[in-house]
């Protein structure tokens, strides 16, 4: 098979039509995937509801955008270096342009490419919230490209690469459904990038307010829905550890979206929606590493543990100069880091096979730990470099008069909610 | 006593706002309006269909004043509110007959003069 012209490959492959596929693993992978991709549209909705009325298309086209520039990356490329097996840094190029991939196996190999391709999206899509109101549209398309093999491909071969060839794997890390190569990686750089970018122009001395507080919590339901695939599926298949997953995901927001109305209340007085729908995230980010590690009860004191660094963080965030301008760091970054390490408190070996800190095995907190610092590191100078090689051929950041009038007129020539009073059709020659 | 009506651009009116409160100006209406000041119109494109957008977005500020305000107002609305290209709207004075306060039925004069958040 490998000797066939990549050109043959690249049309014929699907002709190979393979026996002994599992009916109900494919099944659920199949429903799973649609799931994942439901998550990036959920996403700009959360996001777009965020921000300001100038800058809701730019917004979320951000995250559509990522549906098109990053699965063809992937699938071109991405895919190879995450799961070839040359070594344990690099998964190598034997796969690229999906040489060698058909439908053999359980679940078809080739579904694996968009069941993964799904979470490659998503997690640049996660990046823009950082950089929301003043990255040239451009630059962001250029930067998903780059970031999505120099970055995300590199970390997922480490996490999930082949047993024997991956990094992180190896090392005895757990990362269920991507923790640190989804959750902690888009954050650190978003921070990167919010860092490099610099503040809005208005930062520090106007209030940012959300335009549209329903959409963030149909973008909060819509993520949570996906979630189910994003998690259920990392089981690769329809089975027990899936089922474990499947209801961990819906037990750890559960407590995140309690814990955080408690702090809120006991605080400010009131439960706030934009808290609740940032709070469902950030249980449904701590849960992501452990789903299919911990018992029912360990999901539950996760995502109530995980409401506390977040919510935290994201008060003070604002006075600390940093314009992560929705946050990815404080839910992302901290629900994923959280979630990591709970992760190696709370494994247990009846539920999913290793135990964790509180089953007497402190080692696999460690082992949590130094996958946080390795993945937070290679995510920073990774980012770092993207964002340079892409300043290469584009300056980032947009003028300030584009940045006043807003980025949906001035990137898209268009507008969210545009006034049809004194629209004219512009005649192109009668071609109308 | 006058009505000093200005229209300036969305964009800049919390620059105008903040010279506004600098120069004391305190008593303020503001309406979300559209209109046409002889600018370039924009192009925008909805699923291949171009469209000119032949009215702006703009912000109209209504500020009664008494005498003494008329030209600091003026000066603040000036600075703040320019960028030097086409666009970035107009001021008008406009006498006005008689003001009431509602709380107070103080009239005219009075009745525009700010009164300081310790006082009220």
């Amino acid at each position: 098979m490998k000797n066939r012209l990549w050109v043959y490959g690249l049309f014929l492959a699907g002709a190979a039509l393979a026996e002994g596929t599992n009916g109900g693993d494919t099944a659920w992978m199949l429903t799973a995937t649609a799931l994942v991709l439901l998550m990036t549209p959920a996403l700009a909705f959360f996001y777009g509801g965020l921000v300001g009325q100038k800058n809701v298309l730019n917004t979320m086209m951000m995250s559509f955008a990522a549906l098109g520039a990053v699965t063809l990356v992937w699938a071109l490329f991405g895919y190879s270096i995450a799961y070839d097996d040359l070594n344990k840094y690099f998964g190598g190029a034997r796969m690229f342009f999906l040489r060698g991939i058909d439908l053999s196996g359980g679940m078809p190999a080739l579904l694996d490419v968009a069941f993964q391709g799904t979470f490659a999206v998503i997690t640049v899509a996660l990046i823009s919230g950082s950089l929301v109101g003043r990255i040239r549209f451009f630059a962001w398309v250029l930067f998903s490209l780059v970031w999505t093999l120099l970055v995300y491909a590199v970390l997922a071969h480490w996490v999930w690469g082949p047993a024997g060839h991956a990094l992180l794997k190896d090392l005895g890390a757990l990362d269920f459904a991507g923790g640190t190569v989804v959750h902690i990686n888009a954050a650190i750089a978003g921070l990167v990038g919010a860092l490099l970018l610099g503040p809005r122009k208005d930062f520090g001395r106007l209030a940012f307010l959300p335009h549209n507080i329903p959409f963030v919590l149909l973008g909060a339901g819509l993520l949570w829905f996906g979630w189910f695939g994003f998690n259920g599926g990392s089981a690769y298949g329809a089975n027990a550890s899936a089922a474990l997953a499947f209801t961990n995901t819906f037990l750890a927001p559960a407590a995140t979206i309690f814990v955080w109305m408690l702090i809120e209340a006991l605080r400010d007085g009131k439960a706030t929606a934009v808290g609740l729908a940032t709070a469902a995230v950030v249980g449904l980010v701590a849960i992501t590493p452990a789903a299919g590690y911990v018992g029912p009860l360990g999901a539950l004191w996760i995502g109530a543990l995980a409401a506390f660094p977040s919510y935290y963080f994201i008060a003070v965030r604002p006075r600390l100069g940093l314009d992560d301008a929705l946050d990815v760091f404080g839910a992302h970054g901290l629900g994923g880091i959280t979630g990591a390490l709970l992760t190696g408190v709370f494994a247990s070996k009846a539920w999913g096979g290793t135990p964790g800190l509180l089953e007497g095995n402190p080692q696999q907190f460690w082992v949590q730990l130094v996958a946080v610092v390795v993945a937070i590191l290679y995510s920073a100078v990774g980012s770092w470099v993207a964002y340079k090689l892409v300043g290469l051929f584009t300056p980032l950041r947009i003028g300030d008069r584009e940045e006043a009038i807003g980025l949906d007129a001035a990137e898209h020539g268009e507008e969210a909610y545009p006034v049809a009073e004194g629209a004219i059709l512009v005649d192109e020659g009668g071609v109308a | 006593m006058k009505l000093i009506v200005a229209i300036v651009r969305p964009e800049k009116l919390n620059d105008v706002l903040e010279a506004l409160f600098k120069a004391e100006v305190r008593g303020l209406t503001i309406t979300k309006v559209l209109g046409h000041g002889g600018g370039t119109e924009r192009v925008e494109a909805y699923r291949g269909t171009r469209v000119k957008m032949g009215l702006y977005e703009k912000v109209k500020l209504e500020i009664g004043v008494s005498e003494a305000f008329v030209e600091p107002t003026i000066q603040a609305i000036l600075a703040s509110a320019r960028t030097g290209e086409v666009g970035d709207g107009k001021i008008f004075v406009l006498p006005v007959e008689k003001a009431i306060r509602i709380r107070t039925g103080e009239e005219d004069e009075a009745a525009v003069t700010p009164v300081s958040p310790g006082e009220a």
